[in-house]
């Protein structure tokens, strides 16, 4: 992609450094490290099932259905959420690892679309009908009960989004403690010069609204429900 | 919607807000509310008060560099193929909008919640060209179709209103026919919007926070419609006050627990989402163009001043959940979209004190805002300064008002004092709440009424506002 435009800066910058005094904008600013760190304090020492139970516990504040299972009855689970759901419709994203846990033929025998990486309209126009939506979860941060999606290529930032129902699929191996090691993961993808996802997603639970009389309810843009199924050998 | 928003008269504005029961016993409530699910979110963060230590670090560090910061966020979005635009003012804003949205020929706009837009006006920028804005927070939302009614509260923007107005407002503007159960609403609401969203020609955000180090931002939000917005249309513009902006991810992580836990005690919302430059290669969905507008609109006067903290502000709105007059007289009493302590100190920043010299009073400077700010800014230092600059630096005032400023001086200097106000400043806030005017009370209690008991001058905005207060106590009784 071409570079994009930059406009007005150079004024608008000279008026900021005038009033805070500070020195030219191409001289690296060192970032000071900072005299405390709690965020790296909170879950400290927990193991991946403390953990595990960290997230199933959090479940129940997100409004979300939380289930646990192993990869030879994942399409098992996936039947039962579907029926508790009384959904039939799926829009899946294009991702390798539906494969690699044996589900793409599972998911050939249903009414399931694979999102289109190159058809927009299409990919948008059945997503937005499809009743329940389902995407692999790159990140998981138990204590807040957030799967994060790192949202390029065919991965779709519809799926997780239109349909009216939600399942994320989690390796186990996926969780860790809270949203510090998300962004260390991030910042460390930008340190060794790669590039990182244009959407990256941090969902957590359906989506919700308390704008009327302070009143919860759920499902206002997004989601109406979600389950996130914890897959213990993937 | 501009930032100065209802009545202009400071006395009009806060003598309606006494006078609307409805508005007051919500604002109680969701205050009561949010204050608790604050006050439970931060204890279970741990160490409450090293986060907020490290995000005042964090947000000092920030806007004493704010220059090198914006510069980097300009270089990487540029990189990526995102256009950028620095506009110091709102109107240069506007004008750049408003290009992009004829360039692409754009009807109808979708937007998803944003303060900045509010302030400068937006909206009535891009009517005036012939473009349909539709505002697709659900709050927003019911504000847009209520012929524009402003909104009183920077997280809940339609808080003075109650369920039967909304199902009214729904019925007369859109022919809804069901009942006023939240539920049935608010899933009209989706309905409706959903067909905006698929149809519009633009989406426009505003920011949380901006990330220098990658050219990201971070959208906050519950209902998912800054995703939509993000997703759908082709065209994306976000617009961003300058100083919303952190250095890196790991800063990120700091200000977004800070944020969904001081906002609304939430371990994180439902959403965040970072976005990076336009779509990229092989993606189906999201903006195939973006355009990162950078607002000053007076904030950069701020800088370099005693009020530089100010821009340290992360829009959580704890300060306006705990403050007691905002619990009494409501948001629009302020006349600014930014109402709250945080608002009595920005609002004559960003306008002027001919404006808003009044805000500046309309706080008991309990000191309760500062106690819950999650970066630390001193908000009810700041009142004072202004009080100190309205009366002495500017001379607007009579004598009798600077004599009240020396009192106001005494009262707030004296720290233990201070503190245990603070203290008892829940106790203090029930009588608030049944309308009984406190005038003596034991202890440290005396202390504090009697500084609200202080001579006031004839000019005092606030003796309309006490006695307003008598008279309804009286009339309840
Ligand atoms: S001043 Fe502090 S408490 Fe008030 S909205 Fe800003 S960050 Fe939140």
């Amino acid at each position: 992609m071409p570079k994009g435009n930059i406009i007005n800066r150079d004024s608008f910058l000279t008026n900021v450094r005038d009033k805070i005094g500070g020195i030219a904008a191409d001289k690296p600013v060192k970032k000071p490290s900072w005299s405390v760190s709690p965020q790296k304090k909170v879950l400290e020492g927990y193991d991946q099932d403390q953990l595990i139970s960290v997230l199933r516990e959090q479940c129940k504040e997100i409004h979300t259905d939380f289930y646990q299972t192993t990869v030879a009855e994942l399409t098992g689970t996936i039947t039962e959420v579907m029926e508790e759901y009384e959904s039939e419709s799926i829009v899946y994203s294009d991702d390798p690892r539906f494969d690699n846990a044996n589900m793409e033929e599972y998911l050939q025998g249903l009414n399931a679309f694979k999102w289109d990486r190159n058809d927009r309209e299409n990919s948008i126009k059945i997503a937005e009908r499809a009743e329940v939506g389902i995407t692999f979860s790159d990140i998981t941060l138990a204590e807040s009960g957030t799967v994060v999606l790192l949202n390029d290529k065919g991965q779709g930032r519809s799926v997780s989004l239109l349909p009216a129902n939600y399942i994320a699929i989690i390796p186990k191996t996926s969780i860790v403690k809270r949203m510090t090691q998300a962004t260390d993961y991030i910042h460390a993808q930008l340190e060794k010069g790669e590039d990182i996802a244009s959407c990256i997603n941090f969902i957590t639970g359906p989506s919700n609204s308390a704008d009327i009389e302070m009143n919860l309810v759920v499902g206002v843009h997004g989601p109406i429900r979600a389950a996130y199924i914890v897959v213990d050998d993937l | 919607m501009p930032m100065h928003i209802g009545e202009k008269d400071f006395k009009k504005r806060v003598t309606k807000g006494l006078e609307d029961d409805f508005m007051r016993g919500a604002v109680r409530s969701a205050q009561g509310r949010l204050q608790d699910k604050r006050a439970t979110a931060a204890d279970e963060l741990g160490d409450w008060e090293e986060w907020r230590t490290l995000g005042s670090e964090i947000r000092s560090h920030t806007i004493e560099h704010l220059d090198y910061y914006l510069h980097q966020l300009s270089e990487k979005v540029a990189e990526l193929g995102g256009h950028v635009f620095f506009a110091e003012t709102g109107a240069e804003a506007n004008e750049y909008i408003q290009k992009v949205a004829t360039e692409k020929k754009a009807k109808k706009i979708a937007k998803s919640k944003s303060m900045v837009t509010e302030e400068i006006s937006m909206n009535e920028a891009l009517e005036d060209i012939g473009c349909e804005v539709i505002e697709t927070d659900l709050g927003e939302y019911i504000l847009q179709l209520d012929d524009h009614d402003p909104p009183s509260h920077i997280v809940a923007p339609a808080l003075h209103k109650n369920k039967e107005q909304i199902r009214d407002v729904f019925q007369e503007k859109l022919a809804y026919l069901k009942s006023e159960k939240p539920e049935e609403l608010a899933l009209f609401a989706r309905e409706k919007l959903r067909e905006e969203f698929l149809s519009a020609d633009l989406g426009i955000t505003g920011c949380n926070f901006a990330v220098a180090e990658s050219g990201s931002f971070a959208l906050v939000t519950n209902e998912g419609n800054a995703r939509m917005v993000s997703a759908l249309p082709k065209t994306q513009i976000t617009v961003m006050g300058m100083e919303r902006i952190v250095p890196g991810w790991e800063e990120l992580d700091i200000v977004v627990s800070l944020l969904t836990r001081a906002a609304v005690g939430q371990k994180l919302t439902s959403y965040i989402t970072a976005l990076t430059g336009p779509k990229q290669l092989e993606e189906a969905d999201g903006p195939e163009e973006f355009h990162l507008v950078i607002v000053d609109n007076g904030r950069s006067k701020i800088l370099g001043t005693e009020f530089q903290e100010a821009l340290h502000c992360i829009r959580c709105a704890a300060c306006i959940n705990v403050c007691p007059v905002y619990r009494h007289v409501g948001g629009h009493a302020y006349g600014s979209i930014y109402p709250g302590p945080i608002g009595a100190v920005l609002s004559p920043l960003l306008s002027d004190y001919d404006e808003y010299k009044e805000l500046p009073y309309a706080s008991s400077l309990c000191g309760a805002c500062t106690e819950v700010c999650p970066v630390k800014i001193p908000l009810h230092e700041q009142l004072i300064m202004h009080r100190r600059k309205i009366v002495e630096d500017e001379k607007k005032t009579t004598l009798s008002e600077r004599v009240v400023m020396r009192g106001f001086e005494q009262l707030v200097n004296s720290a233990n004092l201070y503190r245990t106000a603070t203290k008892m400043a829940p106790f203090l806030t029930t009588p608030f709440a049944k309308n009984q005017l406190i005038t003596k009370g034991p202890g440290p209690l005396k202390h504090w009424t009697h500084a609200r008991d202080f001579p006031q001058p004839a000019n005092e905005r606030f003796r309309d506002w006490f006695e307003d207060r008598q008279k309804r106590g009286e009339k309840n009784a």
